[in-house]
């Protein structure tokens, strides 16, 4: 009797699930689409107008906080990558019996809270505060040098953010790399660098593409970085979409710009793909 | 480790007579890990800045510069309805967040590992997308939504929120444990007469406990942690984030450090007691293995 039925066990598991992200997922994207295109104001309300000029208009205009979000979020991509790097690396091959524990030192600094953690750059960047104010003291820096309110405070709390999402791909594809293989390019009169650079690198790359990915997409459209370390001339898209949203509510064009931020993250994702040949490293 | 198939290099090096290791050899195998303790000494540093001005006894509303030692932030925060109030409500949303997401993911990820079904890709891709998705494009297109259909935000579209944005990362590690299952010992239950409710009680979800536990734990910490998607449908109800974030606006109290270290230390104990419950799962395992 219950037999017939067996067919329909599993949809019955994921229906509840996959409606829950239907309903909050999927449609508050077409509601964003649809509202993109609409025209009006709060207190007339909105129309669908279908204005699809709205999209140039919002690239134009916030042209300069686009470019900003992608040159931050790329230059802290690579800053990542050539922090967390070697440190993937010692955990990996030289950690031995104390892998574990330097895995969690890794991760252990984020189990605060992320707003906790920016503040406390804030903190440690202020003008007087513990590192500038002392070395000011010291007459080691001119008294009008600051960090915050810089990009360079707010790449480096992107950074520092975004680091263990880098570490961690970066190790487990270090972790997979066979040591033997590298012990064979040496007894086949490779130098140190040149095994590294033929077997270790290239088998770490799906790593190295995760980890990118990881940093790249929450980076370039973080706003609390930005607003907590930078000025407003470190404005980033996110800013602007969260304000368009909360203060301004300029609804159809904050929508607008959160759609050309997918659609530059897809295509960014997509080129650097094809450049590191993504597919058959994600698939291995 | 079983040895390569021609060991040349290495047999004719052990053969040669052993000198000490020059100078320079020994400085740079020194400098990985020099360099790792002070990445892992930079990834500490706010931590422990974070910490240090929890006890610091600033004049005025700055807690930029250290004034003096003091316990009272960690007495004062419990009498502050501004802070336990926001508290409450993220602890509020946190549970009940995680427990609808916890229960719906894991649905999900059994029926992905032991089912064969239409739309599989489909649900996969459902699944992905969210986590690749930037948080502000997920607070946006809620409050979208929301503002659409008319619907006021309170607690009501924070838990909705929190539990969509958890559901795939359920789905993910529930699905991780999931894969590694053993079926046999299923089988073994049925064969030995018990019914297929009876398995999963007794077998599987025993199991695969530890994967559902680890699940739930990610999600409340994603969920107590939420600044940006939750200040997109919170209205006026403030969760702890949005405290933080509000009063940072005008300096940063030390309150706010103070209860960052609480947070810090309590997800320490977790770890070290999750730590210890392996060892010792370890140490019993060890003389059934035998080694």
């Amino acid at each position: 009797m219950l037999r017939r039925y067996r067919g329909l066990v599993p949809y019955l598991f994921l229906v509840p699930g996959g409606l829950w992200l239907l309903a909050f997922f999927v449609v508050p994207m077409l509601v964003m689409a649809s509202v993109s295109l609409q025209q009006g104001s709060l207190s007339t309300g909105y129309e669908l107008t279908w204005n699809f000029g709205i999209y140039p208009e919002a690239i134009v205009h916030w042209a300069p906080q686009f470019v900003r979000s992608i040159v931050y979020s790329l230059i802290v991509t690579v800053l990542t990558l050539a922090i967390g790097y070697p440190m993937a690396y010692t955990i990996a091959f030289l950690g031995g019996r104390l892998k574990n524990v330097l895995l969690l030192l890794v991760i252990l600094p984020f189990f605060t809270s992320f707003l906790i953690r920016t503040l406390s750059w804030k903190l440690i960047l202020a003008d007087n505060g513990i590192v500038l104010g002392t070395l000011k003291e010291a007459g080691l820096l001119a008294e009008s040098f600051r960090l915050i309110a810089t990009p360079i405070a707010v790449i480096s709390g992107l950074t520092y953010n975004f680091l263990p999402f880098m570490v961690l791909p970066l190790y487990v594809a270090l972790e997979k790399v066979d040591p033997r293989l590298v012990e064979a390019a040496t007894d086949l009169y490779a130098s140190r660098l040149q095994a590294f650079l033929r077997v270790t690198l290239p088998l770490s790359m799906p790593g190295v593409f995760a980890g990118s990915l990881l940093t790249f997409i929450p980076a370039v459209g973080d706003f609390i970085n930005a607003a907590i370390l930078g000025s407003r001339d470190t404005t980033m898209i996110g800013n602007v979409i969260q304000r368009l949203f909360l203060n301004t509510n300029d609804y159809p064009q904050a929508a607008a710009l959160g759609f050309v931020l997918m659609a530059a993250i897809l295509a960014m994702v997509i080129v650097y793909a094809r450049v590191v040949g993504g597919e058959e490293l994600t698939q291995g | 480790m079983s040895a390569p198939a021609l060991p040349i290099r290495r047999e004719a090096r052990t053969l040669l007579p052993q000198r000490s290791t020059p100078v320079g050899v020994r400085i740079r195998r020194l400098i990985l890990p020099v360099y790792t303790g002070l990445a892992v000494a930079y990834l500490f540093l706010p931590i422990a800045v974070m910490i240090a001005f929890s006890f610091n006894d600033p004049r005025g509303r700055q807690n930029i510069t250290w004034q003096g030692f003091t316990f009272g932030n960690y007495l004062d925060i419990w009498s502050r309805p501004d802070i336990t109030g926001p508290m409450v409500t993220s602890l509020t949303v946190a549970v009940v967040s995680t427990l609808v997401a916890t229960a719906l993911g894991t649905l999900i990820a059994l029926a992905l590992t032991r089912y064969q079904f239409a739309g599989r890709g489909t649900l996969n891709l459902l699944i992905f997308l969210p986590m690749a998705t930037p948080e502000i494009i997920m607070g946006a297109s809620l409050l979208s939504l929301f503002v659409s259909v008319g619907q006021d935000r309170d607690i009501t579209t924070i838990v909705i929120a929190h539990v969509a944005f958890n559901i795939s990362y359920v789905v993910v590690t529930v699905r991780a444990r999931l894969t590694g299952f053993n079926r046999t010992l299923e089988e073994a239950a049925m064969d030995l007469g018990a019914d297929e409710w009876t398995t999963f009680r007794k077998v599987t979800f025993p199991l695969i406990f530890p994967g559902i536990l680890a699940a739930a734990l990610l999600a409340f910490a994603l969920s107590i942690d939420d600044y940006v998607i939750t200040s997109f449908v919170s209205g006026r109800t403030i969760t702890f984030p949005l405290w933080v974030y509000g009063v940072s606006r005008l300096g940063v109290p030390p309150e706010v450090n103070v209860i960052g270290t609480l947070i810090f230390v309590t997800a320490l104990v977790f770890i070290v007691l999750q730590v210890w419950a392996q060892r010792r799962d370890l140490a019993k395992l060890r003389p059934v293995v035998g080694r």
